[in-house]
């Protein structure tokens, strides 16, 4: 385009709007074209303040830090100390989140019980059920207790070593979920029971319950079928941290699991994954004020998910006060999500690497979120399973090397004291100082 | 026959004692007393035996039920039932929400009325009731027979999968993608069954059977104002 027009006049530039973007308007084209909403996998991609907003301050001359490499830095945490007979122990705090058999292929799942358990923590099951592969892979199996029960059975809850009550979720908080039709093979359709092709509706809330009196009761009915032997977790969907911590609390949970809205999904509709929840780092601070306020901090651990995906982040999230972290995301990539040498497929498909989110569709050229055969059969459960392995032991490494940096002989004694923000709005959230000040927005005395 | 006082003995003595039996067990006949509404009584039961509570139960009776013969001689809380396998169980009086909620297999009795969502998410389970059915009941029912002698309430069947529903009475209302169809004659035969093991003088004839129009089972615009 010429910068004068035919009579020598200047030209505006064109200039694209902030509110109808090319993205967006794309989005309107599609939605004219098909009515109906985008659907993909996935978690929040919009930038919301994270833990990259955080540093830590590192030892000075009023602290002195860990030799790297010589002294002592323990990684360990203990799961379910406050009611179960067999709490969890784990080498390091950072666990598998559920995803199911169904929504991942037969080898995925097995990839991530083998890299989990080589790394000393647990994995954890998914709407759908447990397969014999997963709890043959998995030294420490989470059983996910979700609204839809689908291949939900007493047998299978009593091999757990953990039963994960899902009343939400971060990418999703106050929704179900949908298993598209092409990813209902004849296995998933038999161990859901439902006819194979359809489009798998999750409901949003439970059948047989209704708001924290009611699960009381649910929790108590599954520690009598359970004996009492293992922990019970509650995960929710980041929304009202404080008081829905301060619930499951009440209702008995040994573990609150909280999800922020950067955790993923297998399929939701895109509106509902940008536009409802909390990122990750606006909830540690109120969960972990519920269980202070409830002289139960440490007794009843705090999981945090949803965009953790370094070391960094595990020792910031702990530092916060969380016990251990979650990891969904993070693990597919590992494994070998959205990995450059299959952009020619990705291509194909649409999208490009890093941005492949169509978990739903079950056409994944990585053969991790799909029930096809030859796709699945891409993926080498042994050695997916050590690059996650070799994953977690180098998020476990960088923590290490910030606490030690830090002073501390154990993650868990990491504070939000070793904490700094970067912006207003993180320093607020995590309520710890603006860097180079001892202010944070709602600071009591200023 | 084993007597246990549960106002005397407590939940866990209990479910532990019954959790114990197995199949080669000579305690097969149970009688727990003093239930006084408590929750969670006899569940995760996985053995041939046959427990019989004399009085109403809170939430959760019987709950995960595999193989045992379970009587109620009283009314029931929610989710009596719930997620059971197999087995029996049989409820003299009436039950709250969610009787029978997700059960895979076995035989839900009840001889009263049931509140809401009866059936709710049904995997397999055979559920009879004597008396009415509240709102809401076989929602997103996947499988299994849900038989009522009585009448049913709003929106029966709202989102049905592939459960039979068998009404005698009135509909209060259908819910999305629930239809009528014909009773053909292994339906009669099927109901024939079912009432006969649940002790019901009812006629096969005189019901209705329900079903899903599988009109919802893959996403379609034009089907948007039924979601």
């Amino acid at each position: 385009m010429k910068d004068m027009d035919d009579k020598g006049i200047p030209r505006t530039v064109p200039l694209q709007s902030a509110t109808f973007t090319n993205p967006i308007n794309a989005e309107i084209r599609r939605a004219a074209a098909t009515g109906i909403y985008d659907i993909r996998g996935g978690g929040a991609k919009r930038k919301v303040p994270h833990f990259d907003d955080l540093l830590f301050l590192g030892a000075s001359v009023s602290r002195y830090p860990l030799e790297g490499y010589r002294e002592r830095c323990d990684t360990s945490v203990t799961l379910g100390t406050r009611f179960a007979k067999k709490p969890i122990e784990l080498d390091i705090p950072i666990t598998i989140a559920g995803m199911s058999f169904g929504a991942l292929s037969g080898p995925a799942k097995e990839a991530l019980g083998r890299g989990a358990s080589a790394a000393g923590t647990s994995t954890t099951t998914g709407d759908g059920g447990m397969t014999p592969e997963e709890r043959g892979h998995s030294s420490k199996l989470v059983y996910q207790y979700l609204p839809s029960r689908y291949g939900m059975n007493p047998n299978d809850l009593r091999k757990a070593d953990a039963i994960e009550i899902v009343v939400g979720q971060g990418a999703k908080p106050g929704g179900g979920g949908m298993l598209l039709g092409q990813k209902i093979s004849d296995r998933v359709a038999e161990m859901r029971t439902l006819p194979k092709g359809i489009d798998q509706r999750s409901a949003c809330r439970h059948p047989d319950w209704t708001g924290p009196d009611d699960l009381e009761i649910k929790i108590l009915e599954l520690r009598e079928i359970t004996n009492w032997q293992v922990p019970i977790y509650v995960k929710v969907g980041a929304t009202r941290p404080y008081y829905d911590t301060a619930l499951a609390v009440k209702a008995g949970a040994d573990v609150v699991v909280m999800d922020g809205m950067q955790g993923g999904t297998a399929a939701t509709q895109d509106v509902f994954i940008e536009h409802v929840g909390l990122p990750t780092l606006a909830c540690i601070r109120p969960a972990v004020q519920a269980l202070q306020d409830l002289g139960v901090h440490r007794e009843v651990q705090l999981v945090i998910s949803g965009g953790i995906r370094t070391g960094a982040d595990v020792a910031k999230a702990l530092a916060l006060g969380a016990d251990a972290v979650a990891i969904g995301t993070a693990a597919l990539v590992a494994l070998g999500d959205n990995d450059p040498k299959w952009e020619a497929e990705y291509q194909k498909l649409g999208s490009t690497t890093g941005a492949y989110d169509d978990w739903h569709e079950g056409r994944d050229p990585a053969g991790i979120t799909t029930q096809d055969p030859d796709l699945a059969a891409r993926l080498d459960p042994v050695d997916a399973g050590r690059r996650l392995r070799n994953y977690l032991k180098v998020m476990t490494l960088e923590a290490q090397t910030i606490a030690r940096a830090c002073g501390h002989n154990h993650l868990h004694n990491l504070e939000p004291e070793d904490l700094c923000a970067l912006t207003m709005e993180a320093a607020a959230m995590a309520r710890v100082p603006l860097a180079g000040t001892s202010w944070y927005p709602g600071k009591e005395g200023f | 026959m084993q007597t246990y006082d549960l106002e005397a003995n407590g939940l866990r003595g209990l479910n532990e004692t019954l959790q114990a039996q197995n199949a080669e067990t000579n305690q097969t006949s149970w009688e727990v007393v003093n239930p006084k509404g408590s929750h969670a009584i006899a569940v995760g039961l996985d053995a041939p035996i046959e427990v019989t509570v004399k009085g109403s139960t809170g939430y959760y009776c019987a709950g995960m039920n595999q193989q045992a013969t379970v009587k109620v001689e009283g009314s029931v809380g929610p989710g009596v039932a719930e997620n059971m396998m197999s087995g029996q169980v049989i409820v003299d009086g009436d039950a709250s929400q969610y009787a029978g909620a997700t059960g895979h297999g076995g035989l839900l009795v009840i001889k009263g009325n049931a509140s809401s969502r009866c059936g709710i998410s049904m995997k397999g389970i055979d559920i009879v009731v004597h008396g009415n059915i509240g709102h809401m009941s076989a929602f997103m029912a996947q499988a299994g027979n849900l038989v009522v002698c009585g009448d049913a309430g709003d929106a029966l069947g709202d989102s049905l999968y592939e459960a039979r529903l068998f009404v005698r009475g009135s509909v209060k209302s259908l819910g999305a993608d629930c239809i009528e169809k014909d009773m053909r004659p292994e339906h009669l035969a099927l109901l024939s069954d079912l009432l006969e093991r649940a002790g019901s003088d009812a006629k096969p004839e005189e019901f209705k059977r329900y079903g899903s129009a599988r009109q919802l089972y893959n996403f379609d615009v034009d089907n948007a104002q039924a979601y």
